[in-house]
């Protein structure tokens, strides 16, 4: 099958326009007579969910916690960005557009990207008409920051708990809908397969997390917005619950995957502590704003960093990179921190961390500034070290915190599923290999409240699809898999927990598949994971039953689920042996240490279709052009 | 360190509970209080037992997921802290800590300490929003907030919904949850065009939902994690009078 990826033509500006009123649009009068199954209820599935509703779709929401106001874009710190030129400094929808192509180190699709930037002032217009309390000016105007490594201020925050702000105005929007039956809401669900009839998306099957009883639910078309797929790793800035199993059991049913090797490693996370910890804190990037990251010139120095001279301190960053200093971009620091630690230079016990010192910023602004910028962060940061990052630098290490990879999708954010659409973090499209800081939170609603209420409807217009019911022999089918999958699980009755085999398994994915990668490493990698699979499947041990709420046996399945993933993360880190963004492949790098990028070679999505476990995946190559944004070697310097 | 831990385990809603005795072995100062009751978990599960259920997501402090009695205190004894947060250099060897799940009539429990909050949505489904659809949104600038007024409704908005208000209160009253969410929106231009009929409404679906009355003591704000202000129900009661004599 080739991959269509459906842009418009026509002016890059005209694009979505043109496109919007070429689709077909459905009748009001019939938009009732529509089923929607969505899944997930972070900001993509929030705010899809409550705007099909609103058009007067049946839209049914799905989502794995007790409420849909708990997914995690909950926990995005730092803000949204948007092209709105409040600031008068420069900005502009071109201007965030090619900011966003270059930071996606040209490996995104500049169609998309566009209307990205384009929706993007749509979206504070919608969040602020719904009550969400943006930081304000004295003035009353609503305030900017600099975000990330921009040089304009053009990101929208409400203090350090942006996502938490848009996730609950989108929550709420859906609840309005909940009230008037536009939407019904089903928490506590697990989706574990979907059901394709007749070569498109029809439904799909859940297990009732509370009964423990499987379901299945039947539709015109289907929305993933799931999320990444960073807890693979285990230890990740991710919720302990975010999971690649919806998105992986589409991808077995034909879903091509894309890009699973860009992942983006955040360079200011709280450092690993023991062998227990069970996540990793991200401290909002917005902390180099002010901060200074620093290690001792020397290696070993083990003495208290505030008994170390100014002299024998090592400003790398803002020594390597002295235009952008610590505001290169998030895989620029992330790899610079890897590389003073690997040179013995890294601090704390484990020497696995580099200073975040804000002695100069509390000098020039003083304690109570510093206090209200970053105030939480410090609070939160003293909560889980017990130490006073007022008095000393905080020590901070890369880490896993989002995944730029994800479910194949054309313009219309359809995957290789007809029906099967996919929003958010969980598809691949437009941060290409590296995504820049406050534009997360952008690109999941601009999916949910602007794109596919207009893709989706042209979608359903165009495609008449048969009544079926439940009872097809497809949705048997798909029940009878998922049954006997967890029926195994329950049967192996072993020693081994699913955390132990998940740890295992990220250990081996952080060491090889992270920061910095190898085709020795890479190989490594896939030697061991089948091995880890086996051993899952012959000695994990999940007590109890299916037929109550068993969150061990929820973990296993998706640990299970991450033994097989895991695979094709490696294998696509190993094709692509150019380095690109979050991509580092310590074979492909200038006489400097920056990433190489090899356009020659590698300028496309790689896409991969599923061939069984086990067995090698085919691989379908979407080339991109780059007509707008002429693709050179990222600079920082 | 080691611990001593009185859990409550309930195989179901309709099952008898009763607490039940562990001991947290190698606890170390740094790990949060979620971790340790994993460790146990882990323990159990590889014995093959049925580890003890509850519930946690972002395991810091803002998706609401979380919370058990710890000590007969919400979130435990640490202010302004979900008990993810909560660390055990917090304890010393040999302590013994009792953990039970919210009671509430309103938050029916479902395993261990597991409660099912999704009393929680209806309040909101009752009016804890503003009408607007999505698109044909005006400049986000073109109605100026003053700062302190942002500032206000932010301290509100901050509401995790994690029920604890609800848990430490003798009543099972959800008045600070709801309080919040009309505060939040009373304050806003944006959210007044509905302060009246929101605010019956929310009332309204808090009673039939089955929380209690507030009698005005403050367990709530003393163990909300995100400190928000028993003020937001003055605010509340206000808006509830304004609205209905009015």
């Amino acid at each position: 099958m080739s991959l269509d990826s459906k842009i418009p033509s026509g002016p890059i500006q005209e694009k979505w326009d043109r496109h919007r009123f070429e689709s077909k649009l459905v009748n009001p009068a019939n938009r009732r007579k529509h089923t929607v199954i969505i899944v997930g209820t972070g900001l993509a599935g929030g705010a899809a969910a409550a705007s099909l509703g609103e058009l007067g779709y049946n839209v049914l929401s799905f989502c794995i916690h007790d409420s849909a106001r708990r997914a995690h874009s909950i926990a995005a710190q730092g803000g949204i960005n948007a092209a709105k030129n409040y600031q008068n400094d420069g900005d502009s929808i071109w201007r965030l557009f090619y900011d966003t192509v270059k930071g996606g180190d040209y490996r995104s699709r500049e169609a998309n990207v566009y209307r990205l930037a384009q929706l993007s002032v749509n979206i504070i217009d919608q969040c602020v008409a719904q009550g969400v309390p943006f930081a304000r000016e004295y003035g009353g105007q609503l305030d900017n920051r600099s975000f990330g490594g921009a040089q304009v201020s053009r990101t929208f925050y409400a203090r350090g708990q942006t996502g938490q702000q848009l996730l609950l105005g989108a929550y709420q929007s859906m609840m309005r809908q909940v009230a008037k039956g536009n939407v019904t809401m089903f928490s506590q669900r697990e989706m574990l397969d979907v059901v394709v009839i007749d070569g498109k998306a029809r439904g799909i099957i859940v297990r009732n997390l509370v009964t423990g009883q499987l379901e299945r639910y039947v539709a015109d078309a289907v929305c993933l917005a799931t999320g990444g797929y960073g807890t693979a790793y285990y230890l990740s800035t991710n919720a302990v619950n975010s999971n690649v199993t919806a998105a992986w059991r589409a991808h077995k049913r034909g879903a091509y995957f894309a890009n699973p090797c860009f992942t983006q490693i955040h360079p200011t996370c709280i450092p690993v502590s023991g062998d227990d910890q069970s996540k990793l804190t991200l401290m909002s990037e917005s902390l180099r704003n002010d901060g200074r990251v620093w290690v001792p010139k020397n290696q070993g120095d083990k003495r208290h960093p505030n008994d170390i001279p100014e002299s024998e301190r090592d400003y790398y960053l803002e020594r390597k990179y002295p235009s952008f200093g610590n505001l290169v971009p998030r895989d620029v620091a992330s790899r610079n921190a890897k590389l003073v630690c690997d040179d013995g230079r890294g601090v704390g016990d484990s020497g696995l961390a580099v200073y975040l010192d804000f002695k100069d910023a509390i000098g020039r602004l003083g304690e109570p500034m510093v206090a209200g910028r970053y105030g939480n962060l410090f609070d939160m940061y003293r909560k889980i070290t017990d130490e006073n990052p007022y008095k000393e630098p905080m020590r901070m290490y890369p880490a896993i915190h989002y995944t730029m990879g994800g479910l194949w999708v054309d313009y219309n954010l359809m995957s290789t599923i007809p029906g099967l659409h996919v929003l958010g973090e969980a598809n691949f499209s437009d941060h290409g290999a590296n995504r820049l800081g406050a534009s997360a939170l952008m690109q999941g609603l601009a999916d949910g409240y602007f794109v596919i209420p207009y893709t989706l409807a042209h979608y359903m217009a165009s495609t008449p699809v048969p009544q079926v019911t439940t009872d097809h022999d497809a949705f048997k089918e798909a029940e009878n898999n998922v049954q006997e999958r967890i029926n195994t699980m329950l049967s192996v009755k072993g020693s081994k927990t699913p955390r132990a085999l998940h740890r295992e398994l990220g250990r081996l994915l952080w060491d090889e598949v992270g920061m910095s990668r190898t085709d020795a490493g890479l190989k490594r990698a896939l030697a061991k994971i089948p091995q880890l699979r086996d051993e899952f499947w012959q000695n994990v041990s999940v007590p109890g039953d299916a037929n109550n709420m068993n969150k061990n046996l929820e973990y296993a399945g998706r640990v299970a689920d991450y033994l097989e993933f895991g695979e094709l993360l490696a294998m696509d880190a190993l094709h692509r042996t150019e380095s690109c963004g979050g991509h580092f492949r310590e074979e492909s790098q200038t006489p400097d240490g920056e990433a190489k990028r090899d356009d020659e070679s590698f300028s496309y999505a790689a896409a991969w279709q599923y061939q069984g476990v086990g067995s090698a995946p085919t691989l379908h190559k979407e080339p991109l052009s780059f007509e707008h944004v002429k693709p050179s070697q990222r600079s920082y310097k | 360190m080691k611990v001593h831990l009185k859990v409550w385990r309930q195989a179901g809603p309709l099952a008898p509970g009763r607490l039940v005795d562990y001991t947290a072995d190698n606890v170390s100062p740094d790990m949060s209080f979620l971790e340790m009751l994993d460790s146990v978990n882990e323990t159990l599960i590889a014995k093959g037992e049925e580890p003890i259920a509850f519930d946690s997501d972002c395991r810091e402090g803002i998706c609401g997921t979380c919370g058990v009695m710890v000590d007969g205190r919400p979130h435990g004894p640490d202010s302004c802290t979900t008990v993810c947060q909560l660390h055990m250099r917090r304890y010393k060897d040999g302590d013994t800590i009792v953990i039970e799940p919210w009671r509430a009539m309103a938050f029916p429990l479902i395993k261990d300490l597991v409660v099912d909050r999704a009393a929680f949505d209806r309040i909101i489904q009752a009016g804890g929003y503003t009408s607007v659809n999505t698109g044909g949104a005006q400049d986000a600038n073109a109605i100026l907030i003053p700062k302190t007024i942002a500032d206000e409704a932010f301290e509100s908005a901050m509401c995790i919904g994690c029920g604890a208000c609800v848990a430490a209160c003798k009543n099972a009253s959800a008045a600070l949850f709801t309080s919040a969410k009309i505060t939040h929106l009373a304050l806003l231009p944006q959210g007044q065009v509905e302060a009246k009929t929101r605010v019956v409404a929310m009332v309204d679906a808090m009673d039939t939902a089955g929380f209690g009355g507030c009698s005005n003591e403050g367990e709530c704000e003393a163990v909300c994690p995100k400190g928000i202000s028993l003020r937001n129900i003055a605010t509340m009661n206000k808006e509830y009078r304004r609205a209905i004599l009015s």
